[in-house]
């Protein structure tokens, strides 16, 4: 098949033949087994990483091969064509979820059905997009079976590593020719096995990420072998850069002009999301949203990595071929040659018709499925008018699909035998992009952009289209030489100001930039000055609010814009054509008893149906189709635009309200565990209050029982003597006096929890206090001989406090000290201490002290320090009342102790400044 | 995991920044701006950001699903 002497070198036909058929089954191997887990429900394609490498199908073997040429060529100008989509990446989280979700909402199958489903399911947008995409996109597939031919080619004369030379042959024995029939084949198997054309493709999907891994190995093989080379650390040798006058657009490098750079970002970012195969696998390929975070970060990974090589490689090319005669699109694959590694140059082969294999096999589908959906099944439903449909539609459906991809690949394949090494073949990637971009208005502007109407994006479209003909096209066609060249030169009739790349005098602009410019100005403003001539219809109106509102309006079941009478039967009917009998009886089985009918007979035949129905046949035939064939056999009573508004606005009041609806249970629930937790301190001093009373019963049955006790002996004994009585009604008195105490300390206390008390604040010096109190209890101290040592301080120490009640509390703490001290040496300090802006009062005594674990317990209610095994004398009440006291004064009582140094209750209180003093 | 609108915040917030260092003249300082070991440095400067922006991106997404 070539002109080298076949099998003489290393690398046969025969090898190169066996091992692409080879991988090529491997590939279909793939491909059925990731169809045969889907359909047990386990799919491989939905992993998210999956979703993510099947986007690197935006690599094609025009960045396998090309990045390098365009690099070898003008340094690092290959690179925004990655960093754009990189960037517009970012915004998927938006963008293409909002994307997403419509397209599963409504069945999308294509760009063509998703810009036509947007603007009123128009048959004719959708008609127009698949035509600017079709003459768009072949001249892309051409270039893609030129490079798996001439990877072919080159590969076979290994181990010479120089350009082929062109021989003609017949085309039945053209490599390309055989390539295209082979992928044909293979696409046919792929892509057309189901009648649902929105059904995910798993198979493909399985196949398309398998081959990103390999063209990302290969390239990434290469490129590691040549940098090696490159630092000197093993690897091939390369000659030096010294006086290589090419290497230098590498070795120093220079941006290419500032609004290029923008502009072939903006370009690719537009590309990555727009192209019917990105679209395919983005939009209809994807099962759930996880996948588009994954894809976020993943794709532009995949991105990085693949283009981290293309310098190096780049340099070494022009390092090892210096005299030009290899041209730099096939670096990539001379290099392994001429290094002479055969198994990496076979890699590489492998690598590029993974990335060309992928990029025909999906971008043929996407077409054919907008060329039979959007554009001969238009024109055959208009032809059948009025007659009744062919009996079986879908299957016809099928054929027509296949051969559409037929048709594509032979068109593909007739444009690459005449352009050849043509400009128009080798320039075609970007100027496709071009032609793609021209969605862009019509796609975003529709998703944010309520206004829009039919004729509105198809003047754009038209506007954008005919200005990249002019601009880009037809002077691809005059460089080439089909047109004259003053067409290029001279512009349209001589005018200067109509040169077609530099238009009206803007020159010297890259031909991309002009023309990306130029068009999308056209269409822009075509598109917003035509969509602002009347307000969008009813429908419009309708599918704008599905495709604006759609990260809003996911919960809410969408109310049907659809008024009229239906025919169930006819109905089913109608998808049986399309769908068969066995799908459309299972779907709207399953349809019934979502919505609790028994059978499919119980369905009501209302809109909610008759949307259902539609939408199932979109999957088929695009939304435009399915319109019209559902309005073809039922009774639609049209919608006003008023009515329409009405029934969106009906859906964002009841989406208002299901919002107030939560708040307030959000609220209730809020109220709730307030209650909650106000019982459960209800609960709380309950129990407190009960323990409280046993402890206070408990603490006035010991004297009552001592009481009682000594009066019955009394009563029943009159022998006893004086002496003994005496002693027994000192007890009593005694006993009756604690009683009294401590019901009064009760009483007290309870009142001053509940704040019945009357504070009488004043103005108090506490030294007076101190005093006061000691005076109180002077007497208790003689009796029992403890010594009471005072340290005041000269100052008055003016406090904010009720008197009585602090003279009350230092009693009950000096009481208390009292206690504890030893009736022999027992000594108790009085301390009055100020710092800055409190005043402290401590009482010291030299008892046994207080454990430290007791030290908050002696300010509860009946609980004395029971330190050294005593019974404690007192009511146990004195401490509580004398905090609950001082924390209404807002100060605070606390006990300090070690065992042996006896113990420290203390109290602090705020100290009065001194111009409050005066000023009182 | 953080709510989808925040998300959506940081993941815009990164792309303005990729915007910034990108395509604005930011990017021209290190046409001229010579080489290290060899690599001139608007290389090192266009694939480090690349390699920033691919991370901050995996982080924001990475953590928000735990």
């Amino acid at each position: 098949m070539t002109d080298s002497a076949a099998g003489a070198g290393p690398i046969s036909t025969a090898l190169v033949v066996g091992i692409s058929l080879g991988y090529l089954g491997l590939l279909f191997a793939i491909a059925w087994w990731a169809d045969r887990r889907a359909a047990q429900g386990r799919s491989v394609t939905s992993h998210p990483t999956v979703y993510a490498l099947s986007l690197a199908i935006y690599c094609t073997a025009w960045t396998f091969y090309g990045s390098v040429g365009r690099a070898a060529a003008d340094g690092i100008g290959f690179l925004p064509i990655y960093l754009g989509p990189t960037l517009i990446a970012l915004l998927w989280g938006s963008l293409l979820i909002k994307m997403v979700r419509v397209g599963k909402a409504q069945r999308i199958t294509s760009i063509a059905d998703f810009i036509a489903s947007r603007y009123g399911k128009s048959q004719g947008l959708g008609g127009l997009v698949t035509v600017i995409a079709v003459v768009g996109v072949v001249p892309y597939i051409s270039l893609q079976l030129e490079a798996i031919a001439s990877g072919f080619t080159i590969l076979l004369r290994y181990p010479e590593a120089r350009m082929p030379t062109t021989v003609s042959r017949p085309f039945w024995q053209d490599t390309a020719f055989i390539v295209a029939l082979v992928l044909a084949a293979f696409t046919i198997l792929f892509g057309t096995r189901h009648r649902d054309a929105s059904e995910r493709h798993e198979g493909m999907v399985a196949a398309v990420a398998f081959e990103s891994i390999v063209k990302l190995g290969a390239f990434m093989a290469v490129g590691i072998v040549v940098t090696l080379g490159l630092m000197g650390l093993g690897g091939p040798e390369l000659p030096s850069a010294t006086g290589n006058v090419a290497a230098q657009v590498i070795l120093d490098p220079a941006l290419p002009p500032f609004q290029d750079w923008v502009a072939i970002s903006l370009l690719a970012a537009f590309a990555v999301m727009l192209l019917p195969r990105q679209f395919q696998v983005t939009v209809v390929e994807s099962s759930d949203e996880q996948q588009i975070r994954r894809a976020i970060w993943l794709f532009p990974l995949y991105l990085l990595l693949i283009n981290l090589f293309v310098i190096p490689i780049a340099l070494a090319g022009l390092l090892t071929f210096p005299d030009g005669t290899v041209e730099a699109d096939t670096f990539v694959l001379m290099l392994p040659i001429a290094f002479d590694r055969p198994w990496l140059a076979l890699a590489v082969f492998i690598g590029g018709l993974s990335a060309a294999t992928s990029m025909v096999i999906v971008e043929t589908i996407a077409l054919s499925t907008m060329v039979s959906n959007d554009l001969i099944l238009p024109l055959m439903l208009r032809r059948w008018r009025g007659r009744p449909l062919h009996a079986d539609v879908g299957r016809m459906l099928l054929l027509i699909r296949r051969g559409a991809i037929i048709v594509i690949l032979l068109l593909g394949y007739a444009y690459y035998q005449v352009a050849a090494d043509a400009y128009a073949l080798v320039s075609i990637g970007l100027i496709s992009f071009a032609a793609i971009a021209q969605f862009a208005p019509a796609v975003i502007g529709g998703l944010y952009w309520r206004g829009g109407t039919r004729e509105g994006a198809a003047a754009g479209l038209l506007a954008g289209f005919s200005m990249w003909i002019y601009t880009l096209l037809l002077p691809s066609f005059a460089k080439s030489g089909w047109l004259p060249p003053t067409f290029h030169d001279s512009g349209i009739l001589g005018i200067d100001a109509l040169r077609a790349q530099a238009l009206f005098g803007f020159d010297g602009w890259n031909e991309i930039t002009h023309s990306l410019f130029w068009s999308l100005c056209a269409n822009i403003s075509a598109f917003v000055l035509v969509s602002s001539l009347r307000a969008p219809n009813a429908t419009e109106a309708g599918q704008a609010s599905a495709f604006v509102d759609a990260l809003r309006r996911r919960s809410l079941t969408g109310q049907p814009l659809w008024r009229g009478r239906a025919d169930i039967t006819e109905l089913i009917h109608l998808s049986e054509r399309f769908l068969g009998t066995r799908r459309t009886r299972q779907a709207f089985a399953d349809y019934a008893r979502a919505r609790g009918s028994t059978s499919i007979d119980g369905l009501p035949a209302d809109g909610e149906t008759v949307e259902f129905a539609e939408n199932l046949l979109s999957g088929a035939i695009g939304g435009a189709s399915a319109r019209v064939m559902v309005a073809s056999v039922t009774q639609e009573e049209a919608l006003g635009l008023d009515e329409v508004l009405d029934i969106l606005d009906e859906a964002s009041q009841i989406r208002a309200y299901s919002h107030e609806l939560e708040q307030k249970s959000r609220e209730l629930e809020a109220a709730t565990s307030e209650l909650r937790a106000a019982n459960l301190q209800l609960t709380e001093l309950d129990r407190l209050k009960d323990d409280f009373m046993s402890s206070v019963t408990h603490e006035l049955r010991t004297p009552l029982s001592a009481i009682r006790a000594f009066s019955e002996i009394l009563y029943d004994d009159p022998e006893i003597e004086l002496e003994e009585r005496k002693r027994f009604l000192g007890i009593l008195v005694s006993e009756t006096e604690r009683l009294s105490r401590l019901v009064n300390q009760v009483l007290d206390l309870a009142k001053i929890e509940s704040g019945h008390v009357d504070w009488c604040i004043e103005d108090v010096a506490l030294a007076e206090v101190v005093e006061q109190a000691i005076a109180a209890i002077g007497q208790l101290l003689d009796k029992r001989g403890i010594r009471l040592q005072r340290e005041l301080p000269p100052l008055p120490l003016m406090v904010h406090a009720d008197r009585d009640r602090l003279v009350q509390v230092l009693v009950n703490l000096l009481s208390n000290a009292a206690k504890f001290a030893p009736s022999e040496g027992g000594l108790i300090r009085v301390v009055l201490s100020a710092t800055a802006d409190r005043v402290r009062v401590c009482v010291h005594d030299n008892g046994p002290g207080i454990p430290p674990d007791d030290l908050d317990l002696i300010f509860e209610k009946f609980r004395q320090s029971a330190s050294g095994g005593e019974k404690p004398i007192g009511t146990g009440l004195g401490l509580p009342i004398s905090r609950r006291i001082i924390e209404q004064l807002g100060g605070r009582v606390w006990a300090e102790a070690g065992l042996d140094k006896g113990a420290t209750l203390c109290f602090e209180l705020p100290l009065l400044e001194r111009d409050d003093i005066t000023a009182a | 995991m953080p709510n989808p609108t925040l998300l959506r915040q940081r993941l815009t917030a990164l792309f303005l920044l990729g915007m910034l260092l990108w395509f604005s003249p930011l990017v021209l300082r290190f046409e001229q701006a010579g080489a290290v070991f060899g690599i001139p440095l608007l290389y090192l400067y266009l694939f480090g950001v690349w390699a920033v922006l691919v991370m901050a991106a995996a982080v924001i997404l990475l953590r928000g699903h735990d």
